[in-house]
C-alpha cells in the first residue's frame, strides 16, 4: 500500500520534471532525420578540427614536383597548382567556411535579437524607428550590395581581414527576419503574468529584456541561428565563388571551388573543384536538416 | 484599399533615398579610376586632358554634389552614360533585363507547372515514400549552392555532350558563329537561343522547386486539416473531388500570392548563374561593371534591384490584405 503511492508520487513528480527543453529534446531525438544531420554536422566540425593534426602534410609546405597531381594513395585528393595537398586545404577551407557561417550567424543573430527585444519591449516610438530600419535592411537587395561593398573594400584589406568583413557583412545584412520574430513574440509575452512579477521585483529594463523575455523567444532564436548559418555558408561560398569574398592564401570552400573558372582546371583536374563543391553541400544539408529537426521539435503543434 | 497603396508608396520614398545614399557611398569607396579604365590600358592622353575628361564627367566633384545631381538626373529617367558599352545605361538595363526575363519566365512556368501537383500529392500522402522523395530533393536543393550545381552540369553533361548526338552548348546565349553569320530565320535564332537555355533553365528551376514544393504541400496540408473538408468528406464526397474540388481551390490562395510576389523577381538575374552560364542578363551586367569601374552603369543596376526587391515586398503585403480578409489595412 505504502509502496504504491510512493510509486504514484514518483510518477507524478517525473511528469512534472519533463520540462517544455526535455520535451522537445524527447521529440528531437525520435526524429532519425535531424539526428542524422546533426551527427553529420557534428562529424564534419571534428574532421575540420582535428584533420590537420593527422595530415602528414603541412599548410606552408609546397613541394612544385608534386603539383597538380592526381589523387592517389599519398595525396588522397590529389594536389594543386602549387603542389599543396588538397585534402589538408579542405579541412582548412572547412575551418574557415564554417567559422565564417557561424560567426555571420551570431552577428544577425545578435542583431536580430537586440533590435527585436527592444523594439518589443519598448514599443511606441523606439519600435516604430528600429522596424522603419530593420524594414530598409531588409529592402537591401543582398547579393548585388554585398558583391558591391566587398568589391568596394577588396584591394584595401588582408586577406584574414576580407574574412572578418565578410562575416561583418552577412551578420549585418540578414537580422531584421529574426527581429521581426522576436518582436512579435515579444509583443505578447510581455503582457503574461510573468511580467508583472518582474515589475513587482523592480527589476532593470535590460534585466526583463535579456534575463525574462528573450529567453522566452530562444527557440526561434536557435532555428534562426542554425538555418541563418547555413545560409552564410552558401553565401561566403558565392561570393568566395565571384572572388569577391575570402580570397586566397586564405582557403575556403568558395575560393577552392574558384578555381573552376579557370577553364584547364575545369575540364581537366576535377579534383581541385569537386571535393569542395561536395563539402560545402554536405556541410549545408546537414544543418539544414538539423535546423528543420530543432523547428518541429519547438513546435508543440507538430507531431508526426 | 488605394490609400494604403499610395501610403506605402510614399513610405517607399525615404527607404529609397537612403538606400540610394548607402550603395552611393558604397561605390565611392571603390578603387580604381573609372577615366583610367575608360580610356584602357597604355592610352596616351595627356594628364591635362584626363583632367579635361574628369572634369567633363563630373568627376572633380565632392561626393555629395555629385549624389545630389545624380539623383537630379535619376529622377527625370536619366541614369548617364556606360562607360563600357559606351550607350545611355537606360538602354543597356533595358537590353539585358529580357535576357534575364526569358531565362527567369521559362523556369517559373516550369517550377508552378512542377510543384503544384507535387505539393499536393505530396500533402495528400503526407510522409509517405513520394512525400519524402520530394522533402530530400527540396532539402537538396536549397543546400546546393546554385553555381555549383551549374559547374557540375557543365562538367558531367556539357562537355562530354560533344561526342554525344546533341550537343549542349557550355555557356552564352547564342552560338558565337550562328549569330555573327546572321540566322537563316527567326526561327533558327530562338532555337538557338532555346538550347543554349537548357541548363541554366534547369539550375533556376530545380533552386525554385526546391521551396516552391514545399510551399504548395504545407499550403494543402494546412486546409486539409479544416474543419470543412472533414464536411466535404462526412458528406460523402469522392477523395478527388474533396482535395481538388475543396482543398486545392482554398489552397490556391496563398500560391497565388506568392505568384504575384514572383513577378518583380522575373526582371532581376541571378548573378551567379549568369556568371557561371555567361548568360548576357542584368545579373551579369551587375558584376561585369564592377570590374570595369563602370559606375554609373553599377549604380543604376544596383537601383534596379532594389527598386524590384521594394515592388517584390510592395506586392505581397498587397496581396495578403486581397485574399485574406483577416489582414488589416491600417
Amino acid at each position: 500500500m505504502t509502496d504504491k503511492t510512493v510509486n504514484n508520487n514518483e510518477i507524478v513528480s517525473k511528469a512534472k520534471a519533463v520540462g517544455p527543453w526535455q520535451l522537445a529534446w524527447e521529440r528531437f531525438k525520435k526524429n532519425k532525420v535531424a539526428v542524422a544531420g546533426g551527427t553529420i554536422f557534428l562529424l564534419i566540425v571534428l574532421m575540420v578540427i582535428f584533420g590537420p593534426m593527422l595530415s602528414p602534410y603541412k599548410m606552408s609546405e609546397f613541394v612544385l614536383e608534386n603539383k597538380n597531381l592526381p589523387p592517389s594513395r599519398a595525396h588522397w585528393l590529389g594536389t594543386d597548382e602549387q603542389g599543396r595537398d588538397v585534402l589538408l586545404r579542405i579541412f582548412l577551407g572547412g575551418r574557415i567556411s564554417i567559422l565564417v557561417g557561424l560567426m555571420a550567424a551570431g552577428v544577425s543573430v545578435f542583431l536580430g535579437s537586440l533590435v527585436g527585444g527592444i523594439a518589443g519591449y519598448y514599443g511606441g516610438r523606439v519600435d516604430n524607428i528600429l522596424m522603419r530600419i530593420a524594414e530598409i535592411v531588409y529592402s537591401i537587395p543582398f547579393t548585388p550590395t554585398v558583391i558591391s561593398i566587398s568589391a568596394a573594400l577588396m584591394f584595401r584589406v588582408s586577406s584574414e581581414r576580407k574574412m572578418f568583413l565578410v562575416m561583418a557583412l552577412i551578420g549585418v545584412l540578414s537580422w531584421p527576419g529574426l527581429a521581426r520574430i522576436v518582436r512579435g513574440q515579444i509583443l505578447s509575452l510581455r503582457e503574461q503574468e510573468f511580467m508583472q512579477a518582474t515589475e513587482v521585483l523592480g527589476l532593470s529594463d535590460r534585466a526583463k529584456i535579456v534575463r525574462h523575455l528573450l529567453p522566452n523567444t530562444l527557440a526561434f532564436i536557435i532555428v534562426s541561428a542554425t538555418l541563418g548559418m547555413a545560409g552564410a555558408i552558401l553565401t561566403e561560398a558565392g561570393l568566395s565563388y565571384l572572388g569577391l569574398g575570402v580570397t586566397p592564401p586564405v582557403p575556403t570552400w568558395g575560393n577552392m571551388v574558384e578555381r573552376a573558372r579557370n577553364t584547364k582546371v575545369f575540364t581537366t583536374m576535377p579534383w581541385l573543384w569537386l571535393p569542395p563543391g561536395i563539402m560545402i553541400m554536405l556541410t549545408v544539408v546537414s544543418i539544414n536538416l538539423l535546423g528543420e529537426g530543432l523547428r518541429d521539435a519547438f513546435d508543440p503543434k507538430e507531431s508526426r | 484599399m488605394i490609400k494604403y497603396i499610395l501610403r506605402r508608396l510614399l513610405h517607399l520614398i525615404p527607404v529609397m533615398i537612403i538606400i540610394t545614399i548607402v550603395i552611393f557611398a558604397i561605390i565611392e569607396q571603390m578603387p580604381g579610376d573609372p577615366v583610367n579604365a575608360y580610356l584602357g590600358v597604355g592610352s596616351e592622353v595627356s594628364v591635362e586632358q584626363q583632367q579635361q575628361l574628369r572634369a567633363q564627367l563630373g568627376l572633380d566633384q565632392p561626393g555629395y554634389i555629385r549624389y545630389f545631381k545624380w539623383l537630379g538626373r535619376t529622377v527625370t529617367g536619366d541614369f548617364g552614360r556606360s562607360l563600357k558599352y559606351r550607350k545611355p545605361v537606360k538602354d543597356v538595363i533595358g537590353t539585358y533585363i529580357w535576357n534575364s526575363f526569358y531565362l527567369n519566365v521559362v523556369s517559373m512556368v516550369l517550377a508552378f507547372a512542377i510543384a503544384i501537383p507535387v505539393g499536393i500529392k505530396s500533402a495528400v500522402k503526407k510522409y509517405g515514400f513520394f512525400d519524402n522523395f520530394w522533402t530530400v530533393f527540396s532539402l537538396t536543393g536549397v543546400s546546393m549552392p546554385s553555381f555549383f550545381f551549374a559547374l557540375l552540369l557543365v562538367f558531367y553533361i556539357a562537355i562530354p555532350s560533344r561526342e554525344w548526338a546533341f550537343t549542349f552548348p557550355l555557356n552564352g546565349m547564342r552560338t558565337v558563329i550562328m549569330a555573327a553569320k546572321g540566322y537563316p530565320t527567326k526561327g533558327a535564332e530562338i532555337l538557338d537561343i532555346l538550347k543554349h537555355m537548357i541548363l541554366p533553365v534547369t539550375v533556376l528551376t530545380i533552386s525554385s522547386l526546391a521551396s516552391l514544393t514545399r510551399y504548395v504541400r504545407n499550403s494543402v496540408i494546412e486546409v486539409i486539416n479544416q474543419d470543412y473538408i472533414r464536411t466535404a468528406r462526412s458528406k460523402g464526397l469522392t477523395e478527388k473531388v474533396v482535395i481538388y474540388k475543396h482543398a486545392f481551390r482554398n489552397a490556391l490562395l496563398p500560391i497565388v500570392t506568392l505568384l504575384g510576389l514572383y513577378i518583380p523577381g522575373l526582371f532581376g538575374g541571378s548573378i551567379l548563374l549568369e556568371t557561371v552560364f555567361i548568360w548576357p542578363g542584368i545579373g551579369n551586367v551587375l558584376y561585369t561593371s564592377i570590374l570595369d569601374r563602370d559606375y554609373s552603369m553599377l549604380m543604376a543596376a544596383n537601383v534596379f534591384y532594389a527598386v524590384l526587391m521594394l515592388a517584390g515586398n510592395l506586392l505581397a503585403d498587397i496581396s495578403y490584405a486581397l485574399v485574406d480578409p483577416r489582414v488589416k489595412v491600417q
